[in-house]
């Protein structure tokens, strides 16, 4: 779970909103407190102004009563804690709080201490020095007190009580105590909100982007793991769902075009495989089946020659040895598929091989009211074949196609036309040798049924065979288990110990020594001695550019075949035709094709129609 | 109507034997039979037969054995080969290794025949030919050898390689030699494709046989001498040069050229 992409991705993008929205939720609280504060400040001091103002008469007149009344009647507003007037020495004289009233203050006490921190009282000073936050103890609510100090005015001196001397500059200070407990807790209840919002804001974008990962990513993900070990475990038939337009869609579509050719490629195989122990199969009872067809053609043929002189058993007998030579026949035509010997090729055009094979079958199309279309690229080059095997490969593809049409018509169309295919993947090193000619084609070891190339390993104190891949382009190389190399490592003909690496050459993708091969005739082969690398060259091939096919395509209007059969159709003895067929017309085109280095792949609709695409190399 | 010869037939299935055995009878021969590698070579040991008529695949061991052993015991008895594994290899090696005729099972009445009628033949031949030999008489040769550069498939037919990189094939002057007397030649038609080792023409001899000539070479006819059809003697009395069959494009020279016999070589 921790693992998963898709949880890494929430969670660092949870991570970045916790941070950013963390960080934007302490200063707004910060802020909107502090302008909370400034608030009170401003109220506190409007109200000492205030008290100031309105005791000023009663001052004046020295109505110490009426002071101490509109004190305590300010002092019991709920939210005021204290109000006090202290003269200049610290003795309170008039306080909300009666208990007060001629305590001194000491004048490093908090009221005081904004002008007494100098030795020299000030005499001017600013708001926000007159204010101070403080709590009484440690549990109580935080207070918030604000100095108003009151001026000496000529009035004061020029009074009839003549109280205060005239160069004195400040009589006295109003201290007022504000509680600030409501605004401490609407400050509270703010920063909760804030918090609330921040959860809230974290998971609805944790959960935004959990969807579309979800969707973008950790499915379409998945789907393409699930695929991976379904092809892992061999099930190449599994097909990707359209996983969108997007890199991961495209890849998806990339995953099923390789999971078709890989599978297309082990029908190949598979096919070479199935043919090579059908043709032991057919060869072993081709000869079982001789033995006893030799004595019931033998007696038969001797009772024809002894029983010359009666006409009656002659006809019969004839019938018998007629039919007798024709299971000879079966027999042996049986045993040239099971063969498939090397073909007899010849330089052919292949467009009058397919005009001869029409010609065969053209009088028994017309009756099944199918038309039989050409559409060929004119001066095809001629192509290295057995005219006959191409004959009756196309016959059989045309006898199929029109199997598939049935009765109510159709048409079958022919193309042909020259194409080009990149050699990279296809061309074959057949000859490679050492710089002293030994041959370094393994017959004993095959890759793809093909001898692979051998190379000689020196190092560590030990030496192995490294077998590489002789076709160009596939690198299905087979190293041995450890396979390590290092710059002590030495690539050697296993003959002569001449060593096959290029000196100051190395690979171009990892650096790696670059192994060369002679290919006699046709330049030489580098490939890349790391097993990690898939770097190779052969300069020949490369420069021949691209190889040239002829394509042949065959299609008809007929029944098409079924999915679960498809796969299934060039298998020896697979037949959709019941009793009239023999399973064995699309296994020996199969085996032709096979046998002109060229490829037979089909397509096919249910209920449209087929398409066999023939591809020959024009130069074998 | 033949004079009577002694016949071996190897095969491990009785019904074979039985067969063989049943037509060698319809012309007088003797015949014996064994039902292995091991017991034939007992025979061979105990007696002489002028034929031996041998399957290549039995159970303990193959019909190549028994060239073997008459060789090393310098036997010159004539050996057919007949196989119902037919394959081309086992038909090339049988003549290369010094069978005188390879016969595909199952074979008719008068394809057996035939190649018994041949092999009789031959050894006539040979034991004429050797007994002029050591009387010394250099000019009483009976046949002629296959020219310089030719090459042959076993006694059968000859090929040659003509500059142009076609061939021409052919059949060899003892073959003919062999054969009653050429009364028609079945040819096959140009274009035609033909394997080495499989007939390639049928030859009727004067006492209604038919005689199938092995194709020395895999490839395409490209030219057919039909002078043969006009003037059948042709082939018997020039069959090197102004007697040669087909000219053919060869599929695979370099590799069937390694089974055939040069023309200087006797051995047969």
């Amino acid at each position: 779970m921790f693992k998963q992409i898709g949880f890494r991705l929430i969670s660092v993008v949870a991570l970045a909103s916790l941070i950013i929205i963390g960080v934007f939720a302490y200063f707004n609280v910060k802020s909107q407190s502090s302008s909370f504060i400034s608030e009170v400040e401003r109220h506190a001091n409007q109200l000492g102004e205030t008290v100031v103002a309105s005791t000023r008469f009663d001052m004046m007149l020295n109505q110490r009563d009426r002071i101490q009344k509109t004190i305590n009647s300010i002092g019991k507003q709920p939210q005021i804690r204290d109000v006090r007037i202290m003269n200049k020495v610290g003795e309170i004289i008039y306080s909300s709080n009666p208990e007060n009233i001629n305590k001194m203050v000491d004048k490093r006490a908090e009221s005081c201490y904004a002008c007494h921190s100098e030795d020299q009282p000030l005499e001017q000073i600013s708001i926000t020095e007159r204010t101070r936050i403080f709590k009484i103890h440690q549990d109580s609510n935080r207070v918030l007190g604000i100095i108003t100090p009151i001026y000496n005015e000529q009035s004061c001196w020029q009074s009839d009580c003549h109280a205060h001397p005239e160069n004195q500059k400040v009589l006295g200070v109003l201290d007022v105590s504000i509680s600030l407990a409501e605004i401490d807790k609407a400050i509270i209840a703010r920063e909760w909100e804030i918090v609330i919002f921040a959860v809230i804001a974290i998971i609805s974008l944790g959960l935004l982007i959990a969807f579309f990962v979800r969707r973008w990513v950790s499915n379409p993900v998945h789907e393409l793991l699930n695929a991976t070990q379904q092809v892992g475990q061999g099930n190449l038939n599994c097909t990707i769902k359209y996983l969108g337009d997007n890199e991961i869609g495209m890849l998806g579509e990339s995953f099923n075009n390789m999971t078709k050719k890989l599978s297309e490629a082990r029908l190949q195989l598979f096919q070479s495989d199935k043919m090579a122990s059908l043709g032991r199969l057919a060869a072993g009872v081709a000869h079982e089946i001789n033995n006893p067809l030799t004595g019931v053609l033998t007696y038969s043929s001797f009772l024809l020659k002894r029983t010359k002189d009666n006409p009656e058993f002659q006809e019969d007998l004839k019938v018998i040895v007629r039919e007798t030579l024709r299971s000879r026949e079966i027999v042996k035509s049986l045993l040239d598929f099971a063969r498939q010997s090397v073909p007899k090729k010849g330089v052919a055009d292949i467009n009058a091989i397919i005009d001869k094979a029409i010609a065969v079958i053209e009088k028994q199309l017309a009756i099944k009211k199918i038309k039989i279309i050409k559409l060929s690229e004119n001066d095809l080059p001629k192509i290295t074949v057995d005219a006959n095997q191409m004959q009756q490969v196309f016959i059989n593809l045309f006898v199929n196609a029109s199997d598939a049409i049935g009765k109510e018509g159709g048409t079958i169309k022919v193309f042909t036309k020259q194409i080009s295919l990149s050699p990279f993947g296809i061309a074959q090193i057949k000859k490679a040798t050492c710089p002293k000619r030994h041959s370094l084609i393994d017959n004993e070891f095959k890759i793809d049924g093909l001898p692979a190339l051998k190379v000689k390993v020196i190092g560590h104190g030990e030496e192995n065979i490294v077998h590489l891949d002789p076709v160009y382009g596939k690198r299905r190389n087979q190293f041995y288990p450890g396979y390590k190399i290092d710059g002590d490592t030495k690539f050697a003909c296993p003959e002569c110990n001449n060593l096959l690496v290029q000196q100051d050459k190395t690979c171009p993708n990892c650096g790696a020594p670059v192994l060369s091969f002679e290919i006699s005739g046709q330049g030489v082969y580098e490939v890349c001695s790391s097993e990690k690398s898939d770097w190779e060259k052969w300069d020949f091939v490369d420069s021949a550019g691209l190889k040239e096919y002829i394509e042949i395509k065959i299609s008809d209007t007929g029944s098409g075949i079924s999915k679960a059969d498809l796969p299934k159709i060039f298998e020896p003895f697979f037949s959709t035709k019941g009793q009239k067929g023999t399973g064995l017309g699309l296994a020996v085109i199969w085996g032709i094709i096979d046998n002109h280095d060229g490829s037979i792949n089909v397509e096919s609709e249910e209920g449209k129609g087929t398409t066999f695409v023939i591809r020959l190399p024009l130069k074998q | 109507m033949t004079k009577s010869t002694k016949i071996l037939v190897i095969d491990d299935e009785q019904v074979i034997i039985d067969a063989v055995t049943k037509i060698c009878s319809l012309e007088n021969h003797q015949v014996d039979f064994a039902l292995g590698v091991r017991s034939a070579i007992d025979k061979i040991s105990q007696s002489y037969y002028s034929i031996i008529i041998c399957d290549i695949m039995m159970p303990d061991g193959d019909g190549f054995q028994i060239l073997d052993e008459l060789r090393n015991r310098n036997v010159d008895s004539a050996l057919i080969m007949m196989t119902g594994y037919s394959t081309v290899e086992n038909a090339v090696n049988s003549l290369y290794q010094g069978a005188v005729d390879f016969i595909p099972k199952p074979f008719t009445v008068d394809e057996l025949l035939s190649s018994i009628f041949r092999a009789n033949k031959y050894q006539e031949i040979k034991k004429r030919q050797t007994d002029l030999s050591a009387q010394n008489n250099p000019s009483g040769f009976l046949y002629v050898s296959c020219p310089a550069k030719y090459l042959r498939l076993g006694y059968s037919s000859w090929m040659f390689q003509e500059n142009d990189g076609s061939v021409l094939i052919g059949a060899c002057d003892l073959f003919l030699k062999t054969i009653d007397s050429v009364r028609d030649i079945e040819l096959l038609a140009s274009e035609e494709e033909i394997v080495q080792g499989v007939s390639c023409a049928v030859i009727k001899s004067g006492d209604d046989r038919a005689h199938n000539i092995l194709s020395p070479v895999s490839g395409r006819i490209i030219e057919v001498n039909h002078n043969l059809n006009l003037n059948t003697n042709m082939i018997e009395k020039d069959p090197y040069f102004e007697g040669w069959i087909y000219r053919v494009i060869p599929a695979d020279i370099a590799y069937e050229i390694k089974t055939l016999v040069p023309y200087n070589s006797d051995r047969l």
